[in-house]
This record gives structure tokens, C-alpha cells and sequence, in this order.
């Protein structure tokens, strides 16, 4: 352990944070005097609960928002960085929590774009066997003439990070790189790091995972509230320790129900759709979810998932085959109908659950705006609504509390709560949840889970889709796997062991069990 | 006989279709880079008037189509500006750029009204047509160096865009803006530089059709090409080398709306080359949308730096 610590102590400083300060309007702090060091070689975590401001901090470092205050020191120089040209010009490279691609153009095209040194003609083709030759020395696979809409977010990050290395990056920053890979996906990227550590590039590393703290960080800042709690080595503190750390609080993990009764609220017979692109994503699915059940869906994003959800909520459209809700029949009804019955949608895509221009309480009431109490014939009753998102902001603990700002102020998790804060107020027999907790800090998870819970104990049948098999083995009575569009495999248990999970693992990759 | 008539409708779709062509060309490379200008009618017409002014005053036709095209492209740096700088509704904006543009061109045009160009482009002479081989001849016999040039230009733009470095920077542009500021393109100099190409296209449009295709100025001479250019656009998928198919089988059509009208209700015919479009649209949004091409991912959607979700 103190040979862990002097080798990073004595290794030099590549980047010192001084005192960034960054304020929003209204009045958000999003950074207040944030400083630490970040050491050459290094892979070096930032971890901080949502809208701590991780990201704000490494949009300055990148050139997209000019700070209020302090200074940024690369190698001992101060630097100013106004836009991300100069950022690219100084090294630096970075990675975004939503991908900044293209997805109409190719693997190259997207490489290239924006540099001034490739060919006038043809820069695509051109530049494809450097592409190849980066590829194939940091294990990045990808064909550089794929459209990226083809690819899969595993794929899309590796592009991002030859972005980056293709400009010759040597400070690489990745804002939540992990939440949307498989575990073997985010292996390959631990390795891909370990290789750029080698060659003495620095990483800055945004997560909430702390195992992956632990695994990859060589060292960790952890920010709360837009400060600095405090930079240490992950390999002396435990997880425990960082998990309080990064919230200021006990995290208590919660347990779920074990018993069931056997109504059934969702039963899918024989269900058939097609993918976004005339491609068949679901064949023959049959499924079925009890009161009261949590029923865990595994599998590798893209194997019709997605599709899944969208069928049961009204969303795709049903080629083949019959859904029941309850007794009743809700095949290719409408969404709006379905949800009336009393399903409830979390879905994958927050832009899709959210209109960012409306502010929270619109947005809280966009189930509801149509029927009393809100809805006074004609008129809407702002007055009940503005009460009732209140009541919901302080009971989902929506931060900032303000009722009136634009969603897309709000960080990533703060979104999610405003959708779980409507779904799960309508009282559904049935939740859908894909994904629901991707991208949240641990307190977060664990909120949302007590609300999955919560849910679940009030009788409601719950579908839980999710990459994130620790998840899924944590929350569900049930798990299925898919695989191509249909459903290889299934297991109920109350608790289940290490067995289980490797067993998962190999079907999610279309070994059957 | 068959082959004559076909070439006839050809020949005066070559000459129609022109200036829908120059104006549809500028339009795409606009909406590639993700602004949508509805002014294309107002450009039009003062690179109509402009160039016919000059060309007027000067007797050098070709005096006037550079003008026509220099003020057209000036005069579509307004909607640039308000679009992209003020980041205003495009809509809103591009409507506004066309009452202007077709209420000053009204406005000074009325005393040229029924004014006739002495001197202006003609169409190839009868020696170069004769020099041609089998067919040709009367394939071009209504076209000038302009329809050539705008042919050309099609080729040139579609190379441009698809095949050169800025030309990938101009499409991601209007894909996606942030991904490109990130990295470190100017996507305000990008969109500003394609406005004004879109601006000088159209007024080009213009000036064809006041200079070389019905040399006289009268207002509204024309007669909602723009708008036509709009939906041509669409029509080509964003793509400089489907446009001429569009723009000619627009001219085929105004050519047999008229020669026609001893066979056919002239009302119907002449509302065709305006149904065509919509039944067009439908299918061509229809299928934009299975397939996910076309429609550039962030058009219309002015850009800010750092604003999310
Ligand atoms: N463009 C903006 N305008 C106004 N407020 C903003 C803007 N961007 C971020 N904020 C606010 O600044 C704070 C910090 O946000 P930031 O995105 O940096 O958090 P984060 O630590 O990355 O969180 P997460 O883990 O959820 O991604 C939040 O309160 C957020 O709402
Ligand atoms: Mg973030």
C-alpha cells in the first residue's frame, strides 16, 4: 500500500485544477473553488453524486464553458482554453457522456471530422489505414467504414476514444464511459487504458461505479456539491468508506419482496415486431408478469429489448401475437390508452420521457394534465399543479428543488427522478423500466430501487430491463435472457449465487444453458 | 415523331427546370449545414431585379447575372444573421427574408414594369446546335451557357459535398453541431459561409429567369419557384445530383400543362406541377423516415454551445 502511494507521489504533475469556480443562472454553483492534481500516467477517477459537477468541470478543462474563476495548470504552465480547438491543440481529448457522433456517417468520417491536416480529397478513405493501424495497437476494433448507426454503444465509445487518440491526445477525459457497456465491454476499455497508461498518457475518469474505482483509478477525487471532498488512492480506502465519501451519507442498500402471488398482470403471447430498420427485433415472445414480481431482463443492448418495452406501452407496433393486461386485451392500442390502464414507462432514452424546453412541473404533469384534479374542463389548474409537483419534488428529492427551470438544467439523474416521480405516481399495475438507473450516482441507484420496491409492495408487476446484471441478480424474483429477439432462457430464484451469475452472463452472449 | 415530342418536352424542361435547379442546388448545401431558409421566393426575386437593372442599364447581360448573384447572396446574410447569430425561429425568419425580398423587388420594379432586356443571353446560336450530333441539337435548342454552367454545377457540388474534407465538415454541421464544435469546428462560419452559397444560387435563379429565360421584368415573374425549390430539395434527398431529375420533371410538367390543354381541363394541368409535389413529399417523408436517411439530423434547430438535452 505505501508503495502505491509513493509511486504516485512521485510521479509528476500533468494538470492542476485551481480554484474553478462556475456559476449558472439562475443561481447554481455548479463548481466552487474546485482544486486537485491530476499525475502524468495516471488513470485518475472523479467521483461525485449527480449534479456534483463532474461534468461542468471537464467541459471548462475542454474548452465548451469558460469558468468564473481559477486557473487550469498543464505541465506547469498556465493555460487559457476558450474553445475546444485549443483544448485539441494543447492534447487533450475527451470522451462525452453522450456520445458526440454522427450516426449518418461513417467510422472514418467521424474520425477525421473537423481536422484541418487531412486530405482535401477523399479524407475519409484516405485516413483509413492510420484508423486501423491506432485500432489495432490500443485494441479498439472497429471498421472504419461502418455507418455508426450500426454500431453498438460499445463500438460508438471506441470511436470516441480514437477521436480522440487520432488527434494525438495525451490527457484523455471520459465522462461515465462504463454505464452503457457490458461487463466484457468495459473490460476491453480497462485494457485500452492500461495501454495508454503505459505510453504515459493521463486519463480522467468519470464514474459511479466504485468497484470500478478500485479496479482502473490510480488515484480519486471525490467532489460533492460542486467541491472537492477530497483526493486520496482508492487502494486505501474501502468501498464502504468511498461510497459515504461521494454522498456525505450511509448508503443503505434495500431488499426487495420475496413473495408472490400468482395473478398475473402482463402476459405477452407469441409477440412479433420489427426493428427501426425493417429488420425483425422480436419473434414469437411469450412472457408473462406476475403482482407483485419483479421480473429481471437480461441481456446485451440491442437484442430487442428495447423493442420489448416499446411493444408493451404502444410504442411499436405488434406484427404478431396478443398482449394482455390483466384480463384485457392492450395489443396496438394506443400509448396514451395503455397508460390509462395503468402501465407505467421508464424509458432508456431520457430525451424521450422528457420535453427539456418545458420546465419540471410541466413535465411532471404530462400524464396527468388532461384529467381532474388539473384539468378543469378547458383549463389547466396551475395552482393544484404547482402544489403537486412541489409535494413530488421534495418526495423524489429532485435537486435543485425548483419547480419552474428547464428539464434539461436538471443532471442526468435529477432527470430520471423527474420521470420515475411520474410514472410511479399513477399507481400502475405495471411498470416497464429500461434501464432506469444508468448513469446514477450509488444513492441515487439505491433511491431508485426503493422506488422500484416500493412499487412492487403495492402490488404493481414490474419488467425490469437492464444491462447492469449486478441489477438485475439484486432486484428480480425472475430473470430472462434475450438473445436475437427472443427470450433463451429463465430462471426464478430467491437468491442467487455466483453459479447463477456466470450462467446469465453466458446466455446474455447466446450460449444456451 | 414520338422522339421529337420527347425532345421538344425535354428541351423546354431544360430551359424551366434551370433555375429551379440553381435555387434547389443552393438550398441543399444550406439545409446539409442545418438552417432551414424559406426566403428562397425573396432571393429570387431581387436577384431578378437587380440583375435585370444592370443589365438593363449596362447592356452586358452577364454583368447582371454576376450582380444578381452577388446581391443575392448579400441579402440572404439577413436570414443568416437572425438565424444563426440571433438564433431566431428559421421559419419565421425565412418568411419574413421573402415578403421583403418580393415587396422591394415590387416596390422598385414598378417603374420598369413591362420594361423589355435588349440585350439578353441567348440561346445557343444555330450554327453550335447544328454541330451537334443526332438529337442534340434539339434537345438544347432553348438552352443557353447557364443551363450548361448549372449542369455542371450539380456535378461539381455533389463531388464537393461527398467527396473533400469541407464537404464532410458542411453535412456534419447540420447532423449534429455540438459533436462538431467539440471538435473544433467554427459551425457559425460553416453555416454562415452555406446561407450565403444558398443566397447566390438563388439570386442566380433569378437573374436566369429575368435575364436569359423571359428577358422583360413584370413582378412576381417568379411565380413561386421558391417555394418549388423548397420542396425539390426535399425531393433530391439532400443529394446535388438527384436535383436535376426534380427540377426537369418539374419543367416537363409546366411544359405539358400547357401543350396539353386541348386534350385535358387546363385547371387540372395546371394545378399539376403543384399536386405533384405534395403526393411526392408524402412519399419521400414517408420514406426518410423508415430508412433514416435524407433529412439532416439537426435542421432547423438553432445551435448554442453547451445547451443539452
Ligand atoms: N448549461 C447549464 N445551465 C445551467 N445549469 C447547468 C448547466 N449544466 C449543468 N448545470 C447544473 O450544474 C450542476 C452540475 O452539473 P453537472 O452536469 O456538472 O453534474 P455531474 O456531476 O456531471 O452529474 P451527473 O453525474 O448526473 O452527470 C447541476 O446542478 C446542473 O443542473
Ligand atoms: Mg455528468
Amino acid at each position: 500500500m505505501l508503495d502505491a502511494e509513493n509511486s504516485w507521489e512521485q510521479k509528476p504533475v500533468e494538470v492542476a485544477f485551481r480554484s474553478i469556480t462556475k456559476r449558472f443562472p439562475p443561481d447554481i454553483l455548479a463548481n466552487d473553488r474546485v482544486s486537485f492534481e491530476v499525475k502524468k500516467g495516471t488513470v485518475h477517477a472523479l467521483l461525485g453524486e449527480n449534479g456534483a459537477g463532474k461534468t461542468t468541470l471537464m467541459n471548462i478543462f475542454y474548452g465548451l464553458f469558460s469558468p468564473d474563476g481559477g486557473e487550469i495548470i498543464i505541465q506547469g504552465k498556465p493555460v487559457k482554453i476558450s474553445s475546444p480547438r485549443e483544448a485539441i491543440n494543447l492534447g487533450i481529448g475527451m470522451v462525452h457522456q453522450h456520445f458526440k457522433l454522427i450516426p449518418t456517417h461513417t467510422v472514418a468520417e467521424n474520425i477525421i471530422l473537423g481536422l484541418m491536416s487531412t486530405s482535401f480529397f477523399f479524407p475519409a478513405e484516405k485516413s483509413e489505414a492510420e484508423i486501423r493501424a491506432l485500432s489495432e495497437k490500443y485494441g479498439l476494433k472497429v471498421d472504419p467504414r461502418a455507418r455508426v448507426w450500426q454500431l453498438s454503444a460499445g463500438e460508438k465509445q471506441k470511436v470516441e476514444i480514437l477521436k480522440a487518440l487520432y488527434r494525438k491526445a495525451s490527457i484523455l477525459i471520459l465522462d461515465e464511459p462504463t454505464s452503457v457497456l457490458t461487463p466484457q465491454e468495459a473490460e476491453e476499455l480497462f485494457a485500452t487504458l492500461r495501454a495508454m497508461k503505459e505510453e504515459g498518457k493521463t486519463c480522467i475518469f468519470i464514474t459511479h461505479k466504485l468497484n470500478e474505482v478500485k479496479e482502473i483509478a490510480d488515484a480519486v477525487t471525490v467532489m460533492r456539491k460542486g467541491r472537492v471532498v477530497s483526493t486520496i488512492l482508492p487502494s486505501q480506502v474501502s468501498l464502504e468508506e468511498l461510497a459515504r465519501m461521494t454522498v456525505g451519507k450511509e448508503v443503505v442498500s434495500v431488499v426487495p419482496r420475496k413473495t408472490l402471488s400468482n395473478r398475473i398482470v402482463l402476459q405477452l403471447q407469441d409477440v412479433s415486431a420489427m426493428g427501426d430498420r425493417d429488420f425483425p427485433a422480436l419473434l414469437n415472445l411469450s412472457l408473462s408478469v406476475r403482482e407483485g414480481e419483479i421480473v429481471g431482463v437480461a441481456g446485451i443492448a440491442g437484442n430487442g429489448q428495447k423493442e420489448l418495452a416499446e411493444v408493451i406501452v404502444g410504442l411499436r407496433e405488434v406484427t404478431g401475437g396478443r398482449i394482455f393486461l390483466e384480463d384485457k386485451e392492450i395489443t396496438n392500442l394506443l400509448p396514451r390508452d395503455i397508460a390509462s390502464l395503468g402501465v407505467a414507462y421508464i424509458p432508456e432514452e431520457r430525451n424521450l420521457g422528457l420535453v427539456g424546453e418545458m420546465s419540471v412541473a410541466e413535465n411532471l404533469l404530462l400524464r396527468g394534465y388532461y384529467q381532474p384534479p388539473f384539468s378543469q374542463g378547458f383549463w389547466v389548474d396551475w395552482e393544484k399543479a404547482e402544489a403537486y409537483s412541489e409535494k413530488l419534488i421534495s418526495h423524489y428529492q429532485i435537486n435543485p428543488p425548483l419547480s419552474d427551470i428547464p428539464v434539461r438544467l436538471l443532471s442526468g439523474g435529477n432527470r430520471q427522478r423527474v420521470i420515475i416521480a411520474r410514472e410511479l405516481e399513477q399507481k400502475p399495475k405495471l411498470v416497464v423500466a429500461s434501464n432506469p438507473t444508468a448513469g446514477l450516482d450509488v444513492s441515487g441507484v439505491e433511491a431508485i430501487h426503493k422506488l422500484l420496491i416500493q412499487a412492487q409492495e403495492k402490488g404493481a408487476g414490474i419488467l425490469l430491463i437492464s444491462g447492469d446484471l449486478d441489477e438485475l441478480l439484486k432486484l428480480s424474483n425472475r430473470i430472462v435472457i434475450m438473445f436475437k429477439g427472443e427470450i433463451v432462457g429463465e430462471k426464478e430464484k430467491e437468491h442467487w449465487t455466483e453459479e447463477d451469475r456466470r450462467e446469465i452472463g453466458l446466455g446474455m452472449g447466446g450460449v444456451k444453458g | 415523331m414520338v422522339l421529337e415530342l420527347i425532345l421538344g418536352t425535354l428541351n423546354r424542361a431544360l430551359a424551366y427546370g434551370t433555375p429551379l435547379l440553381l435555387a434547389t442546388l443552393g438550398e441543399i448545401y444550406v439545409e446539409r449545414a442545418g438552417v432551414l431558409n424559406l426566403g428562397i421566393e425573396g432571393m429570387m426575386m431581387i436577384g431578378a431585379f437587380s440583375s435585370f437593372v444592370v443589365a438593363y442599364a449596362t447592356s452586358n447581360p452577364w454583368l447582371g447575372i454576376v450582380v444578381g448573384a452577388i446581391v443575392g447572396g448579400l441579402f440572404s446574410l439577413i436570414h443568416a444573421f437572425s438565424s444563426i447569430t440571433l438564433r431566431a425561429n428559421q421559419t419565421v425568419s425565412g418568411l419574413a427574408l421573402t415578403m421583403l425580398g418580393t415587396g422591394i423587388a415590387e416596390t422598385l420594379g414598378r417603374s420598369w414594369e413591362g420594361k423589355v432586356l435588349t440585350s439578353p443571353i441567348k440561346s445557343f446560336s444555330g450554327d453550335f446546335l447544328s454541330s451537334l450530333p443526332g438529337g442534340l441539337d434539339l434537345l438544347f435548342k432553348d438552352s443557353n451557357l447557364l443551363v450548361v454552367v448549372s449542369i455542371i454545377l450539380a456535378l461539381v457540388m455533389w463531388f464537393f459535398l461527398f467527396k473533400t474534407k469541407p464537404g464532410l465538415f458542411l453535412r456534419s454541421c447540420g447532423e449534429n453541431p455540438s459533436a462538431c464544435d467539440a471538435l473544433g469546428i467554427n459551425v457559425w462560419k460553416v453555416r454562415y459561409l452555406a446561407v450565403l452559397w444558398g443566397g447566390i444560387m438563388a439570386g442566380l435563379g433569378g437573374a436566369y429567369i429575368s435575364i436569359a429565360y423571359r428577358p422583360t421584368w413584370s413582378s412576381g415573374m417568379t411565380q413561386g419557384m421558391g417555394w418549388l425549390a423548397v420542396a425539390l430539395t426535399i425531393f433530391s434527398f439532400w443529394n446535388p445530383i438527384y436535383a436535376p431529375l426534380g427540377a426537369y420533371l418539374f419543367g416537363a410538367l409546366f411544359h405539358l400543362a400547357f401543350r396539353l390543354q386541348v386534350f385535358v381541363a387546363p385547371e387540372f394541368l395546371n394545378s399539376l406541377p403543384y399536386l405533384f409535389p405534395v403526393i411526392a413529399l408524402v412519399f419521400v417523408s414517408r420514406l426518410a423516415f423508415r430508412k433514416k436517411i435524407g433529412v439532416p439530423g439537426s435542421l432547423g434547430k438553432p445551435y448554442e454551445r453547451g445547451k443539452s438535452g
